[in-house]
């Protein structure tokens, strides 16, 4: 026997593995456990700390006697600042994570991503147009709806990558991955060139403003921006209850999906114009983050299995956890400086997707 | 039906009764699977058209056609690490999972995957696969016919990746089903499998039907010969069901002389004027 074939004898058969998945309440109410968590350990960590025994008192669950003289700037430090940007960053954690997992149920293939496919490129383009150009005389009567445009510009942006993508991809009703996923970085690449060209027209100001989306930062959240991600984060998760069944039969093909009755396009058409639209707020709230969307359902996909019932609201939550842990190290570890959290989830989420590859193709047990 | 300018099938009628089995057999790029995509209602045909319980199959919904018939493809290939369960309840479509559970139940057994119900699909071999696709598409079917009765279950290649054992379990099972009223419809290769369990044998060559009879009347010695360009003796039982041996079959010579590579190129056999 050679030594290949007698490692091959040592090596743990997937065939005699039986698998039982944990109940679906369990595992939803852990990771709600763990959220609560993070977002506690968030609210205490940051450039002026606020330790725990402080923070029932500025979250303002009880009155202190005597009066602690930190309560006022604790208050004001939660209220104005770490809560809304705490939350900013569990709803875009979420709306990423999500929209991840719907798109690679929509393309049978766990390596797809808005981000690695360019959608998230497309939004931040779109977003960075309408910075140069809404503050130049040309878009001057536009001015007055910047914040509002933004969000919009990084949608339709996602949308419009999204249909192109997927009008390459698909040839008389098929869906070809490969090129799907090759159109997609040529589409970033595109993108990406324009940004440059954006960056090179673009004065000091808007350098910056552009540089904040291209590397990700949650430092520009307020509740006013809160209060966008909110009803779309709703809507989406509401509108996923209708698509999950459906996601989970076009695993088995466009084919069989559409033999077990599921109307094909139908679902291809609702699920892009989620993940667009997912794809396109989160970019607007905080520029490109990439990566949580191929990590996290990942992740879950190894532990409670692939069917999208309980896939995309655990997504929903890991996602959350993921971007609040991300964006509290990312003001915690060069404080007082700020580090752009997509520099961070890069660092983890890069790793982890060669890891996801190589174990494809069996180089390595992970 | 045409694609791409090439006619796949064309000027077939076929139909098909309640508690019938049928094979379709036929050499390979005979039309047989777009046939079957054809009555599945997967894709349209270019003129005529299709029925099913007298309505035309175009104005169902997929929702609506799921619940009249059920369809198991060639190959299906799953991505994600679906159980074998998980998989059969998809053919439950819309029913509650306690609903459906005594139908997944029967399923599994009818496959003989009851043991294999919390393996992941894509660690099995291509039959037992091939088996758990089986066992969703009987749900789905058994599911549909609760509400509408008896239904359409087509079948394309259903045997091609099982050994003998499973081979006979699987059309048994169509077979049952045909029993209870059910129409079935199946592509079968080995002819006396098809000899043993259809009612009818129709033959497709080329894009069209050349043959829709009973099996005894059906596979003769010159439709193989014609359709599947072998020489055969087919043998016949005491009850006169035909049998083919192997041993009795002798592949036609190739119908065109072997040519020289310069003659070939001369020739360009494959230019539009030259085929």
């Amino acid at each position: 026997m050679t030594a290949q074939a007698s490692a091959d004898l040592k090596r743990p058969t997937h065939r005699a593995r039986h698998f039982t998945r944990p109940p679906a309440s369990l595992v939803l109410i852990c990771l709600l456990g763990v959220l609560a968590g993070a977002a506690i350990i968030a609210l205490t960590f940051g450039a002026a700390g606020i330790p725990l025994a402080r923070l029932p008192a500025a979250l303002g669950f009880w009155t202190e006697h005597p009066v602690n003289p930190l309560t006022s700037r604790d208050q004001l430090v939660l209220w104005s600042i770490r809560i809304p940007r705490i939350a900013a960053a569990a709803m875009v954690g979420s709306l990423l994570a999500v929209s991840g997992a719907i798109m690679q149920g929509l393309f049978r293939n766990p390596l797809a991503d808005p981000a690695l496919v360019g959608v998230s490129s497309g939004g931040a383009f779109a977003a960075a147009v309408a910075i140069v150009f809404t503050d130049s005389q040309l878009g001057e009567s536009l001015r007055f709806m910047q914040n509002e445009l933004l969000p919009l510009s990084a949608f339709v942006g996602s949308l419009a990558t999204t249909v192109i993508l997927y009008a390459i991809a698909n040839r008389a009703g098929r869906t070809s991955i490969a090129i799907f996923l090759l159109a997609g970085l040529a589409i970033a690449a595109i993108a990406n060139a324009g940004i440059g060209l954006l960056v090179f027209m673009a004065d000091d100001r808007q350098l910056r403003d552009i540089t904040f989306w291209m590397l990700g930062s949650l430092s520009g959240a307020t509740w006013a921006k809160t209060a966008v991600i909110a009803p779309v984060l709703a809507a989406a998760l509401i509108a996923c209850l209708w698509i999950t069944r459906g996601l989970d039969l076009l695993v088995l093909g466009e084919a069989e999906a559409f033999h077990s009755g599921v109307d094909v396009e139908r679902l291809k058409r609702i699920s892009i114009v989620l993940v667009s639209a997912m794809t396109g707020v989160a970019v607007s709230i905080c520029g490109v983050v990439g990566f949580v969307g191929i990590v996290v359902p990942h992740l879950l996909r190894l532990v409670i299995g692939p069917a999208h019932r309980l896939l995309l609201p655990a997504s929903a939550l890991l996602g959350a956890i993921l971007l609040v842990g991300a964006d509290t190290l990312a003001r915690t570890i060069v404080a007082p400086a700020e580090m752009p959290i997509g520099i961070l989830t890069a660092a983890v989420g890069a790793p982890f997707f060669l890891a996801m590859l190589l174990r494809q193709r069996g180089l390595v047990s992970l | 039906m045409a694609i791409g300018g090439v006619t796949l099938v064309d000027g077939i009628d076929l139909s098909v009764s309640g508690g019938e089995m049928i094979a379709i057999v036929g050499p390979n790029g005979a039309g047989k699977s777009t046939l079957l995509r054809l009555l599945s209602g997967d894709i349209s045909a270019a003129s005529g058209d299709i029925r099913l319980k007298q309505r035309d199959l175009r104005a169902y919904s997929s929702r609506q056609l799921a619940l009249h018939r059920a369809m198991l493809s060639q190959h299906v290939s799953v991505t994600f690490p679906f159980t074998v369960e998980e998989i059969v309840h998809m053919g439950a479509g819309d029913q509650g999972r306690a609903a459906a559970e005594p139908l997944v139940e029967a399923a599994l057994d009818e496959a003989g995957l009851s043991d294999f119900r919390h393996r992941k699909l894509p660690t099995l071999s291509g039959g037992e696969q091939q088996r758990a696709h089986f066992a969703r598409v009987l749900v789905q079917l058994a599911c549909g016919e609760a509400i509408h009765g008896p239904g359409l279950l087509l079948l394309d290649e259903p045997t091609s990746s099982l050994d003998l054992r499973h081979q006979i379990d699987l059309v048994e099972t169509a077979r049952r089903r045909a029993a209870k009223g059910t129409a079935v419809v199946a592509i079968l290769h080995d002819l006396n499998l098809a000899v043993r369990f259809a009612d009818r044998i129709v033959v497709l060559h080329r894009g069209r039907k050349v043959a829709d009879d009973v099996p005894a009347k059906t596979v003769t010695d010159d439709l193989i010969r014609k359709v599947f360009e072998i020489e055969a003796r087919v043998q016949r039982h005491s009850d006169g069901t035909p049998l083919l041996l192997p041993q009795l079959m002798t592949a036609i010579e190739a119908r065109f002389p072997e040519t020289s590579c310069a003659e070939t190129e001369r020739s360009e056999p494959w230019s539009s004027s030259g085929t």
